[in-house]
């Protein structure tokens, strides 16, 4: 069979799509994966802003089981303190410390209307401080997240998705070193099937980032905690699955700014209509699978 | 060009302008003050499966981890009101709590009147537990006091009673509608729950004055805000609503969650 016959196929209204100056559009997203990835982007969207909140109720990271409030296991402090030139915000990691000020510790619009709080207003939901509207937000998102998460795996695995898409091939690993040189150049090729790099990323989040911070965030509920106390044992203690769920939290969002940076780099009309509406031009000296 | 290319071209711009109102993050601020309905939805359908979800996994029995006295490194961190202000409270506490006592009503066979010598004299349990605050931060210490089933069974519970409702000595709030007294409430599987005691010890000593003298809740599956300090009154009751704002706690009523266990 032919890509395109597999494409007409695969296109639920039967439209045929004439090939535009000499390029070709493929169906490279289905329906499936584009609510998917939607879902997520919103749903990660509300949990990064509402943790930030939930974060802001006590901006300190510690290792192990407790909070040293008596003793320091603390790696990470945001705070705001009074100097000879008027209040100063700090961030303390691993003991040195950072003057922050507008941004962590101590912010707001104007002078005037500084507050000390860990993150700023404009990176949490709600802007002002609201611990349980947090909880309540974050929460429901984090059901919404894991829902669609075990939905998306079961149907990757039975449609072949997983498979075909995004299992990393010997010949993708062989690829690897000329493929992160292409991605270092700004050199895309557009094509059907993701490069290694994506593979990579993509597997990385959503069978590595996202069930850690699932697992370390189950490892905080002390409800859960009676079904499984393992689990925060495993991850080393409850204070320390909280702060891996800040890390794993930093590592996504470094992801999202990659992500996002290869998407305007590669041609985010094209990247963003594959993602919108399942078609993607592909480069036309892209050789056709049989 | 196509009319499909131009379709595409819209749902794509359609995108981007969708993506830019969230910049700023005072966006869903009126979507989510209190009582507001899409406030309500999110709590409601969320709390409500973490609920049922934990009660499936962990049931009546499943226990809280508890930990070794080499675990205890600092005292026990107090949060919320560590000296309540109240005038009666005050003369309780500089009489030793000797007058105290702690009223077991409601949905009850026979209403039960007890001081701190009657609770001391029941069977005591002690555990080691770590006290999850809401606010993020966790705190192991020794809990020693009378299994709240103990005391549920003395007062014989009746069938229409689904919450334990506790009353407390100390006012956290002053507002123009009067001043306003702590409380909680727990389910009956929680109340019954072997881990859920009457808290009148603390790592080996009374329990302190900050930490809810002479008598606070342990329930050691839920965060701090459900373990109500310096107990009052247990009442068993069928419905929350006629208490408080009707949410069945003090912090509940601003907008907590009234199942803690995540």
């Amino acid at each position: 069979m032919t890509a395109e016959a597999t494409e007409r196929l695969s296109v639920d209204e039967g439209a045929t799509i004439e090939p535009p100056t000499g390029k070709r559009l493929v169906y490279r997203q289905t329906l499936a994966t584009r609510l998917t990835h939607w879902t997520w982007a919103a749903c990660l969207f509300f949990l990064l802003l509402t943790g930030l909140q939930i974060f802001n109720a006590h901006p300190a990271l510690y290792i192990g089981d407790q909070s040293g409030f008596q003793f320091d296991n603390a790696v990470l402090r945001i705070g705001a303190e009074n100097t000879d030139g008027g209040p100063r915000g700090y961030t303390e990691i691993f003991g040195a410390r950072f003057d922050t000020t507008g941004v962590l510790g101590l912010s707001g619009s104007s002078s005037l209307t500084q507050q000390a709080r860990g993150f700023p207003a404009w990176a949490t939901i709600p802007s002002y401080y609201d611990l349980a509207t947090g909880r309540v937000v974050h929460f429901f998102f984090a059901w919404l997240l894991s829902f669609t998460l075990i939905g998306w795996l079961v149907f990757a695995l039975w449609s072949g998705h997983l498979r075909r898409d995004l299992a990393p091939r010997l010949a993708d690993l062989k690829a690897l070193p000329r493929d992160i040189a292409d991605h270092a150049r700004l050199r895309f090729h557009h094509r059907r099937e993701y490069n290694t790099l994506q593979k990579l990323s993509y597997g990385a989040v959503l069978f590595v980032l996202l069930p850690l911070m699932i697992a370390t965030g189950l490892a905080m509920s002390p409800g859960f905690n009676a079904f499984a106390p393992w689990l925060p044992e495993l991850l080393g203690g409850r204070q320390t699955a909280r702060t891996i769920h800040f890390v794993t939290m930093l590592l996504l969002v470094g992801f999202f700014v990659v992500h996002i940076a290869m998407v305007l780099a590669a041609g985010p009309l094209n990247e963003l209509r594959s993602i919108v509406t399942g078609w993607y031009r592909v480069d036309a000296d892209e050789k056709k699978e049989g | 060009m196509s009319a499909k290319i131009t379709r595409r071209g819209l749902l794509s711009a359609g995108a981007v302008s969708a993506a830019a109102p969230l910049a700023g993050c005072d966006a869903f601020d009126g979507w989510l003050r209190n009582d507001h309905a899409v406030r309500n939805f999110l709590e409601g359908s969320a709390n409500g499966l973490s609920y049922r979800v934990q009660r499936l996994l962990t049931g009546g029995t499943g226990l809280a981890q508890e930990f070794t006295e080499a675990d205890i490194r600092q005292p026990m961190r107090p949060n919320g009101v560590t000296q309540p202000p109240d005038a009666d409270y005050k003369a309780l506490a500089a009489a030793g709590f000797a007058d105290w006592r702690l009223e077991i009503t409601g949905l009850v066979d026979k209403s039960l009147s007890l001081s701190l010598a009657d609770l001391r004299a029941m069977p005591a349990k002690t555990q080691i537990t770590r006290h999850d605050c809401v606010e993020g931060w966790s705190c192991i210490a020794k809990w020693t006091g009378v299994p709240l089933a103990h005391v549920l069974d003395l007062a014989g519970v009746r069938d229409e009673a689904r919450f334990v409702l506790f009353r407390c000595m100390d006012t956290i709030e002053r507002s123009l509608s009067g001043e306003v007294r702590y409380y909680e409430s727990v389910d009956l599987v929680d109340a019954r729950h072997p881990q859920t005691i009457l808290a009148y010890g603390m790592n080996d000593a009374d329990l302190p004055v900050e930490n809810g003298a002479p008598l606070r809740l342990r329930v050691e599956r839920q965060l701090g805000y459900k373990m109500a300090k310096y107990l009052r009154s247990i009442e068993l009751v069928s419905d929350l609503a006629p208490f408080g704002d009707g949410k069945g706690g003090y912090w509940e009523d601003r907008g907590y969650e009234w199942y803690a266990g995540i």
